[in-house]
């Protein structure tokens, strides 16, 4: 009989690998409403060695190995549903290279979103990236795998767009180069000019691989930098009014919530935005121009901007937000999920009637957060809602719910974000069957043995 | 409901016409404004109603006590006429809605009010307040409503004031210091323009801060100070009390700056304008005001309303100026230091 276990710490320092039962039962489950399944052994590597000789012994055993960051994506996508090796990369968290001409980081596997955010504003204030409304342990790898979003998205696109180069293991333990850094010491392309084979790793939720190095776009810090909040009280106008934003190109993000508490959220949608600049000079004309395009909805009466005061605007200068773990607890017991699909912005007011539809039909708390993509070529519209977790009723209620959402939002033209298990099947239900029937030979292709968080992306058979 | 109490006699004797002739943003003499006065009064259209800026002026140049004002936003509502647009006067009417969560201190017969303002947990305590400190109602079962009339709601005003002063009550309260102004307008005009009964004593917080300071004589020394005094729009609705803040600057050695835009001539903090008419007058009030405070040289800018000082004292320090709250202006008298200070805002990128 093979001892994995011993096999593991002949791999890694023994201090970093576990198959005690307290640390199974946590790295089993996630903060969503996913049923548990705990791995049978967890290791923390330090080095792409240590990763590609994990691969070796699983794709030899035929082990599951399921590499996650910081586990935060709610939807179940690191809960390891054949048991396995469950591969916590925290301790590859180093930040290799800032290359400040070229406007690029490259950092390891499980760097987090605030290390770097940290390191950028100690050593590069001049220098940004895309800082998803996570909680600062989001690791910047597992963002990008599955495609987040963060508060350069309305101007950038996915946190994933702004990738500029890859270091993968592959299921089959080679380590890959892929971008620029294939044939150059520069990370400065994901892709092009060559074939773009990072589409490989990016949205496929650790079945093709373990990302071990990734290099991040950085943009300009911008001098100032103010929240405008315009109200409407008609979810029909809110596409139009995210366009006409979007389309003065003068927005940093823009994100639009929909909640009934506290009581000044309640029967209205709050277009939260943000214009940034270096002068002051700047940030009045963007300001008036913000203005200028939606001042028909003022004259009307339709929609107005708020004044800001500053502990108003205190929250919401501040990044990540704190607002989602606030709402986590609304319904007291810390649980919250949401369903979030990515959709033509449009759909905002059947999506928003369906949300609250649906709050009403499960005796729900709810809340919207929808962010504009990529200046209004899409948003992300979460159907947010809580529960107790000691409440399996309402943890019931709440799935429910969350599964009607997904279904309507699909039905409905949209593509569900970080799907889970039961979302993934009613993506691949509706999918074109050759791209179905691509996306699983690319995934035999890369993974012959099936290792890789199995359970995702498969097909019953 | 209760009814503005509203003398039609009064204003038809009226030739002077103060209420409209004198506002600041019209334009009109007296024979037109006798005219449209008289639609107002006779609830025709009048496009008064649409232009008005609830800057609340007219309340305090009307000498015949009518309520002007009051009458203006009661048209206002009556014709369906939105100040602002609707989606901010719904958040208005949903934030402060009671919703049965009382926020009250260790209560005495005198009580303190901060009304719905949490500035007032920085100014309150101090020597001034030594006694009275924990004796303390917050919040919306204690918010005094009048915000409504830049909203064209004195429905909600009258449907929500009568609970409002019950809350009160209930809490034992026989006196209310009152240190939002506007809270002290509500109890002291509003309520009685609309014959609503207040069962306590409002104080004004200026009175309460005279008597403390002669009660403190010893510790007060005279600031030997100049200052520009930025005046609230409720101050309109209890012009009396411009005299007491007088007696009370005088107490403390302060000298208040006889600039343009102070007194009947005041401007406002213009943000509401800001909502409902758009940036271009906000801007401009903002402007004028500042440009005439920093005309003016003071040693600090002084504020009587919190609302004031979230719209404007950012801009007044950026002018260089020095911005202050009344209160933390009677502390420096007595040796203590400024509590209320801008909110540090560095933008995190």
């Amino acid at each position: 009989m093979i001892d994995i276990y011993s096999e593991l710490t002949a791999i890694i320092d023994k201090d970093y690998v576990s198959n005690s039962k307290e640390e199974l039962y946590m790295y089993g489950r996630d903060p969503g409403l996913m049923p548990a399944h705990e791995p049978e052994y967890v290791v923390m590597p330090t080095t792409v060695e240590e990763v590609q000789a994990i691969i070796r012994l699983a794709n030899r055993e035929k082990i599951a190995v399921v590499p996650k960051g910081g586990g935060l994506s709610l939807t179940g996508l690191v809960i390891p549903q054949k048991g396995g090796i469950l591969l916590d990369m925290k301790r590859m968290d180093k930040i290799i290279e800032v290359n400040e001409k070229g406007g690029y980081a490259i950092v390891e596997g499980g760097t987090t979103h605030g290390a770097l955010k940290s390191h950028l504003l100690k050593n590069y204030p001049h220098l940004r990236h895309s800082i998803p409304d996570s909680p600062p342990i989001a690791t910047v790898v597992a963002n990008a795998v599955i495609h987040g979003q963060g508060r350069l998205t309305q101007q950038r696109g996915f946190n994933s767009d702004m990738v500029s180069g890859l270091e993968v293991v592959l299921p089959t333990s080679e380590i890959c180069k892929i971008g620029s850094c294939a044939v150059s010491q520069y990370w400065f392309s994901k892709g092009p000019p060559l074939p773009d084979l990072s589409s490989l790793f990016f949205g496929w939720f650790g079945t093709t691989g373990v990302i071990t190095k990734l290099g991040i776009k950085l943009y300009p810090c911008k001098k100032y930098r103010d929240p405008v909040l315009f109200l409407t009280d008609k979810a029909e106008l809110v596409p139009d009014i995210m366009r006409k934003l979007g389309r003065t190109e003068m927005i940093e993000d823009l994100v639009v919530n929909a909640q009934p508490i506290p009581l000044r959220y309640k029967d209205n949608y709050y277009i939260l935005f943000y214009i940034t600049g270096d002068t002051e000079e700047e940030m009045e004309f963007k300001r008036k121009m913000c203005w200028s395009a939606l001042w028909d909805y003022f004259e009307k009466r339709e929609g107005g901007f708020v004044s800001l005061v500053p502990e108003m605007k205190a929250p919401m200068l501040s990044m990540p937000s704190k607002d989602t773990t606030r709402f986590a607890d609304v319904s007291k017991g810390g649980g919250f999920e949401y369903s979030g699909p990515i959709a033509p912005i449009e759909k905002y007011p059947v999506y928003v009637k369906k949300l609250i539809d649906l709050a009403e039909k499960y005796g729900l708390f709810y809340s919207s957060a929808a962010r504009m993509i990529d200046g209004g070529h899409s948003m992300m519209f979460s159907f947010s809602y809580t529960f107790n977790r000691a409440d399996p009723q309402t943890m019931k209620r709440a799935k429910d719910a969350l599964d009607e959402a997904a279904e309507f939002a699909i039905e409905n033209g949209g593509v569900m974000w970080k799907p889970n298990l039961d979302e993934q099947k009613i993506t691949m239900a509706k999918m074109d069957p050759n791209t179905l029937d691509l996306m699983m030979r690319i995934k035999k292709l890369l993974d012959p043995n099936g290792i890789m968080n199995p359970g995702n992306w498969e097909v019953s058979k | 409901m209760p009814k503005l109490q509203f003398d039609k006699a009064r204003c038809s004797t009226c030739k002077a016409v103060s209420c409209l002739t004198k506002c600041q943003y019209l334009s009109l003499d007296a024979a037109s404004a006798k005219k449209e006065w008289q639609k107002i009064i006779n609830g025709e259209d009048s496009f008064v109603l649409e232009a008005c800026t609830t800057c609340y002026a007219c309340e305090e140049y009307c000498p015949h006590g009518n309520h002007p004002f009051y009458m203006i936003v009661d048209r206002q509502e009556e014709q369906g006429i939105l100040p602002s647009p609707r989606p901010i006067i719904t958040m208005w009417v949903n934030q402060c809605e009671p919703v049965g969560k009382f926020t009250v201190g260790l209560m005495q017969e005198k009580a303190l009010s901060y009304c719905f303002l949490p500035h007032f947990n920085a100014l309150a305590h101090g020597k001034l307040f030594e006694d009275i400190e924990y004796s303390v109602i917050f919040g919306q079962e204690f918010f005094c409503n009048a915000v409504y009339l830049h909203y064209a709601k004195t429905s909600l005003i009258r449907a929500r004031l009568p609970g409002i002063l019950d809350n009160i009550r209930k809490q034992g309260i026989k006196e209310l210091i009152c240190l939002h102004d506007e809270c002290y307008a509500t109890y002291a005009s509003l309520a009685p323009a609309y014959g609503i009964e207040v069962p306590f004593k409002p104080v004004h917080y200026y009175e309460y801060l005279i008597e403390r300071l002669k009660s403190l004589k010893g510790m007060v020394k005279p600031l030997g100070l100049k200052v520009a005094f930025q005046r609230n729009c409720s101050t309109r609705l209890i012009p009396q009390m411009d005299a007491v803040l007088d007696d009370l600057l005088k107490l403390i050695g302060v000298e208040r700056i006889d600039r343009k835009y102070d007194r009947k001539n005041a401007l406002c903090c213009a943000e509401i304008f800001r909502m409902g008419k758009g940036p271009d007058l906000a801007d401009d009030v903002q402007k004028r005001n500042l440009d005439d405070m920093q005309a003016s040289n003071p040693d600090y800018v002084v504020f009587n309303c919190p609302a004031c000082w979230d719209s404007l004292a950012g801009k007044v320090a950026e002018r260089g100026l020095q911005p202050i709250h009344i209160i933390d202006l009677c502390k420096l008298a007595i040796g203590e230091e400024q509590s209320l200070k801008l909110a540090k805002m560095e933008a995190e990128v």
